[in-house]
């Protein structure tokens, strides 16, 4: 019975990613690309294949327990319904409190309040979460001991380029890791590290070890999530860490749009986005998956994910998912009764920030309204189209990278002027922060921002509220708007209470109807409102759930799992909301967008 | 030779990049200090995001930090009493408190109105 036995572990292994996995295996992507069902199927899979595996979520909607039916949290839990199958989640949100408390706690109640709040806030940053989430990584990667009880550790997420190079630099550590002492050049998110460098050291060199570690980039067939993983490769191999895998996730069958037109314009859309995916993806290693129709929550469901040959279970639905959600027009109207004002868009890449604020923007000035749309849109194929064939509208774009750029080099130019080799390099280095885009694009918006008290001005961006409190607590900003409006005589109200002024602007959050996306926006929303800044509406975008009459089963059943996370934000974290239906067509040019409004 | 002590304001990113605009001052007053530390002077620097325990464990900086929160920062003292707040001080003013030659021949130091919150 040699034959049937061979059979089975071919099929098993169809993956390529999964040939001669290393000791670790980091699955990375952006939030709703499905990492983490990924790598919990792969950890089922060796753990199938006899290795003793331990799998390591640091999904803040982590459901990894959820998953295998245990309760799981931060330490190392058998997985009992599975041989050799260890678990482990990391809350990166907590691990970045406790690494903040490690260094405010001592002077909680000693210090003034104001000043523990502002330290604290230094400390909120994205680039704190991650140095802290890696922090716990590197004990996972460097444990001699670990690694003698597991053949293979998983992890859902991956650093990123900027946290390893970060903790690459000597100058990173001289400072206060060493000699215990901080220096003007300061790096925040570094101050609370515990270890040794040594460790650190060895955790980095870990990561770029081909033999030990493969990183398995997860994308979806869309051009936006394309280039942002081709990024991230080309970032990655800079610093030595090369061996990336491709996995296209979430593909729709072919078989799925016989009877669908939305599916025959989602299945066209995802094969050009592949044929059109960039030069150094291709050359990678790749696996594709299909769209699947059921929630990826149990031991079964897992098994399929990475089995392809598996029929899905379809169950007929014959009755029509109805949602009674709003549409962007009811939006709109609220919009256009206070005849100006600043209308910022929020949200994760790629979920249609462009679109949202170039359809409003479009219909205001079709009811008459003076609008001035200003986009980050790098291609600018949809705002450049609008340019001058709409009455009322103006249309301007900044180029984030050419704003960073220009950031960049005056920072270097002043500041770096007088700063040591190491020092040097790690002001550079602070520089590709993600901060240091959203304050360069940001610090070009605020020029603009001012125009709001005649007319509408439209924005496909918004600060997360830790820029905006830090740009407050220095008062820069304030300064930096007032040599601005100096000219013209000073405004009383700096730009942060014109942003929290409901009257003023209104913050529209976009996200899509899943979990992560869903999670990623309510996180922004509360950064906002540790700034003062309530969120006006959310717009949930490329809705299934919401587009007219679905003829393929799989997507009725996609569009039946919308429904509670379009439910959760109706009724428990937006004030107003909106939901916006998937297009057949990409939403391009005035016609379009009009649709949009129209739906 | 007498000890100067710095106590910084609160920094995120390194020398304020999150700021809108990069701090002159910041930077150069760095650049004093290193200087002034090849002429053998004593300085040690505590940035409040890093390390807020030595401003709470120095009775006169706690008490300052109570009257003045953090835009009186940076505070200076020299021998542990207060010489400056506000203000970064100058290449000449760092080199009169600890009795080395002023520094003429050097580079003269591009710091020039009131710490952080100019230029």
């Amino acid at each position: 019975m040699l034959r049937p036995k061979l059979l089975l572990t071919t099929i098993k292994l169809t993956m390529v990613f999964l040939k001669q996995p290393p000791r670790f295996l980091f699955f990375t992507g952006k939030g709703g690309v499905g990492k983490t069902s990924i790598a919990c199927a792969t950890a089922m899979q060796l753990a199938d294949d006899g290795k003793r595996v331990l799998l390591v979520s640091t999904d803040p909607a982590s459901n990894v327990g959820q998953v295998f039916g245990v309760t799981i949290g931060n330490q190392i839990t058998a997985i009992s319904a599975m041989e050799r199958l260890f678990a482990l989640e990391i809350d990166p949100q907590a691990a970045a409190q406790i690494y903040r408390d490690r260094i405010v706690g001592p002077v909680r109640g000693i210090l003034p309040e104001s000043v523990v709040k502002s330290i604290e806030e230094q400390l909120s940053g994205a680039c704190t979460t991650e140095i802290a989430a890696f922090d716990e990584f590197t004990s996972l990667l460097t444990d001699t001991a670990l690694h003698a009880r597991f053949d293979h550790i998983v992890f859902d997420t991956a650093p990123t380029g900027h946290t390893i190079r970060l903790l690459q630099l000597p100058g990173a550590w001289s400072s206060f890791i060493e000699e215990g002492k901080g220096d003007a050049s300061c790096l925040g998110p570094l101050a609370g590290l515990l270890k040794q460098r040594t460790q650190y050291k060895e955790a980095v060199d870990a990561l770029a070890a081909p033999l030990h570690t493969r990183m398995v980039l997860v994308s979806r067939a869309q051009n936006a999530t394309l280039q942002e993983v081709a990024r991230t490769s080309q970032e990655l191999a800079a610093i030595g860490i090369s061996q990336h895998y491709l996995v296209i996730n979430g593909l729709l069958p072919e078989s799925e749009t016989r009877h669908d037109d939305l599916a025959k314009a989602i299945f066209a859309r995802e094969q050009a986005a592949l044929s059109a995916m960039p030069e150094i993806l291709k050359a990678l290693p790749c696996d594709h998956l299909t769209l699947k129709s059921f929630n990826l929550v149990g031991l079964d469901a897992l098994r399929q994910l990475l089995t392809e040959n598996v029929p899905q279970q379809l169950p007929e639905r014959d009755q029509p998912i109805t949602i009674n959600a709003p549409g962007l027009s009811s939006l709109v109207d609220e919009i256009a009764a206070d005849s100006h004002g600043l209308i910022m868009f929020m949200g994760k890449g790629g979920v249609g920030k462009t679109t949202l604020a170039a359809a409003v923007a479009v219909e205001l000035a079709k009811r008459g309204f003076p609008t001035h749309l200003t986009t980050t849109d790098p291609a600018a194929h949809l705002t450049g189209t609008l340019t001058g064939r709409v009455e009322n509208l103006t249309v301007s774009r900044i180029d984030p990278e050419v704003e960073t750029d220009r950031y960049r080099q005056q920072v270097l130019d002043t500041k770096g002027a007088q700063l040591d080799a190491e020092g040097f390099a790690l002001l550079q280095e602070d520089l590709r922060s993600p901060c240091t885009e959203e304050i360069a694009v940001f610090q070009a918006f605020s020029r603009i921002i001012r125009e709001a008290d005649k007319k509408f001005v439209v924005i496909d961006t918004a600060p997360t509220g830790h820029t905006l409190l830090l740009l407050d607590a220095t008062g820069a900003y304030h300064r930096e708007v007032s040599r601005q409006a100096g000219k013209e005589g000073l405004h009383d109200v700096t730009p942060m209470m014109q942003l929290q002024d409901p009257k003023q602007t209104k913050v529209l959050i976009v996200t899509l109807a899943e979990t992560t996306p869903v999670l990623e926006a309510l996180n922004l929303q509360a950064d906002l409102r540790r700034a003062g800044i309530e969120p006006w509406a959310w717009i949930i975008n490329n809705s299934i759930a919401a587009a007219p009459c679905l003829g393929s089963n799989l997507l009725k059943q996609r569009a039946l799992n919308e429904v509670s996370e379009i439910d959760a934000v109706a009724h428990h974290y937006a004030t107003r909301y909106a939901v916006i239906p998937l297009m057949k067509e990409e939403p391009v040019g005035q016609q379009n967008l009009h649709h949009l409004i129209q739906t | 030779m007498k000890k100067i002590q710095v106590y910084d304001p609160a920094l995120c990113c390194s020398t304020g990049v999150c700021g809108v605009d990069a701090d002159q001052a910041l930077i150069s007053f760095s650049a004093d200090v290193e200087w002034a530390r090849q002429q053998g002077a004593q300085i040690e620097r505590f940035n409040l995001a890093q390390q807020p325990i030595a401003f709470a464990e120095n009775q006169i900086v706690k008490a300052f930090l109570e009257h003045s929160a953090e835009d009186g920062l940076p505070l200076i003292l020299l021998d542990g009493a207060i010489i400056l707040s506000g203000r970064y001080p100058s290449r000449t003013e760092l080199a009169s408190w600890i009795n080395i030659l002023p520094p003429d021949a050097a580079k003269p130091a591009k710091s020039c109105c009131s710490g952080r919150n100019c230029c």
